[in-house]
């Protein structure tokens, strides 16, 4: 017996090149999101909060041949459970587009006002969740479970670090009340960063779905 | 009779026609309570595993069976009546088979010859029959003209009537709903359904997404091996064999 492709197939694979361009779109804007708030480029965030929109679209676009692909090929085993996780991956990273948008919004807020200390740590958690992104697109497109399971193991780093912003945050406000505001809005830019962390954990749990058809909770 | 309990078991199972191996060491267990669905591709030995759990293979010259199909546990290779296995393993083919006579008659056929004399009772058994086949209403009026009146579907439904009225254990089908349409297919799978609880199903298709509508437990077929079992659900989204994820994802030239 020989495989043969087949136009079901050859649509399959644009899924997942789409779901791959969505993603890829979505790790710049977050790295935009946090550059802007660093720098106080207010410019930088708008683009962010604008690109918001062109997301949905993909979102949308990827959910609807998903659904298209099921009723007009009834697929099974891995085509179903590509289909399957592509519907779930496009809300993770919709999210994490959305997490983009609101530290794009901090960035505007704060309105280039000087901050009262440079960023550290919370660029560098950044760094880790984009990193998380970019190994969940390596590993889907290589299909690569171990990749995934190994790219979770980072999300520790990001609790680690999503720990101590807020551990020095707290210390600065109480110190300094005047610091309040710009402390709660940095405060919330660490929770969405940990929240992409989470995300991006989602992103490999179903990567090894539909490489193994195995559900797990590697977050536990 | 709903709660699962083996009631079929196949062991070491080898099938030939003449000097050609149809199956090859086949083992499946077959449980109470739910469709089990045999699929693969056009000759991979599923109808003719079908066929050797009630012994229509003996039928075929040079036909000959190795192995044990046990059923509760007695060998129906063994000392087992052939006739009485048939009484309890009903069968259901693919093209309706009715007999030229009235829909009465199709349905009374088989308990008559099984020794059921009594008018009144063959008429309920009838009715009944033709109620769990879900025929009942639309042929009520017309029980003593030909069944070759009735259309593809309810000739399929009448032929499961008939199988019903001897008062089997066992159904198996042989692709009952590849010659209908979509509605009259929709009618037989929600027989399907409905008839679960009471008998054991075993039900070749080659159509998958009928498989995964009716069954609960499914078998892959190949060039006469049993590559892989389990639960309609395991085997359909995540099967462990490369051969059967081949099958089902349609990249089988």
């Amino acid at each position: 017996m020989s495989l043969r492709p087949s136009p079901f197939h050859d649509q399959l694979e644009s899924l997942q090149q789409d779901v791959l361009k969505m993603g890829t779109i979505v790790e710049q804007a977050l790295g935009d999101a946090v550059a802007a708030l660093a720098s106080g480029d207010l410019e930088r965030a708008q683009r962010v909060i604008a690109g918001d929109d062109e997301l949905d679209r993909m979102e949308i676009a990827i959910e609807q041949t998903c659904l298209t692909l099921i009723a007009l090929h009834q697929p099974l085993a891995s085509d179903l459970r590509i289909l399957g996780t592509a519907l779930k991956l496009v809300t993770d990273i919709e999210r994490i587009g959305d997490h983009a948008v609101d530290i794009a919004k901090v960035a505007v807020r704060l309105d280039a006002e000087p901050l009262i200390k440079p960023l550290v740590d919370i660029p560098e958690m950044a760094a880790v969740v984009r990193r998380m992104i970019r190994e969940c697109l390596s590993a889907y497109v290589r299909r690569d479970p171990a990749l995934a399971r190994e790219m979770i193991g980072l999300d520790d780093q990001v609790d680690h670090l999503y720990s101590r912003v807020f551990r020095d945050l707290l210390a600065e406000m109480i110190e300094s009340p005047d610091k309040t505001r710009q402390g709660a809005y940095l405060l919330l830019v660490a929770q969405y960063l940990e929240r992409v962390g989470d995300h991006a954990t989602n992103f490999g749990e179903w990567i090894v779905y539909m490489v193994t058809g195995e559900r797990v909770d590697l977050n536990a | 009779m709903a709660e699962e309990t083996l009631r079929i078991e196949v062991r070491q199972l080898n099938l030939f026609y003449g000097q050609v191996q149809a199956l090859r060491n086949i083992n499946l267990q077959v449980m109470s309570g739910l469709v089990t669905a045999l699929v693969g591709p056009s000759g991979c030995g599923k109808s003719s595993f079908l066929r050797t759990i009630n012994r229509m293979n003996d039928m075929i010259p040079g036909a000959r069976v190795e192995g044990q199909v046990l059923l509760d546990g007695v060998d129906v290779y063994g000392t087992m009546d052939v006739a009485s296995l048939r009484k309890r393993v009903g069968m259901v083919f693919q093209k309706p088979n009715p007999f030229p006579r009235s829909i009465f008659e199709n349905v009374a056929y088989g308990p008559r010859i099984h020794g059921q004399k009594n008018p009144a009772e063959l008429r309920d058994l009838v009715e009944q029959s033709l109620r769990q086949a879900a025929l009942w209403d639309e042929v009520k009026d017309k029980l003593h003209r030909s069944a070759y009146i009735l259309s593809g579907g309810q000739q399929q439904r009448l032929c499961i009537a008939r199988a019903l009225a001897v008062g089997p254990e066992i159904l198996l089908m042989d692709e009952p709903a590849s010659a209908l349409d979509p509605i009259a297919t929709a009618r037989i799978e929600e027989l399907v359904h409905q008839l679960k609880s009471q008998y054991t199903i075993v039900i070749v298709t080659h159509n998958l997404q009928q498989a995964s509508r009716v069954s609960q437990h499914a078998a892959f077929f190949l060039a006469g091996e049993l590559v892989e079992a389990g639960t309609t659900s395991d085997l359909f989204t995540a099967p462990k064999d490369r051969r059967t994820e081949d099958y089902l994802t349609g990249r089988f030239g």
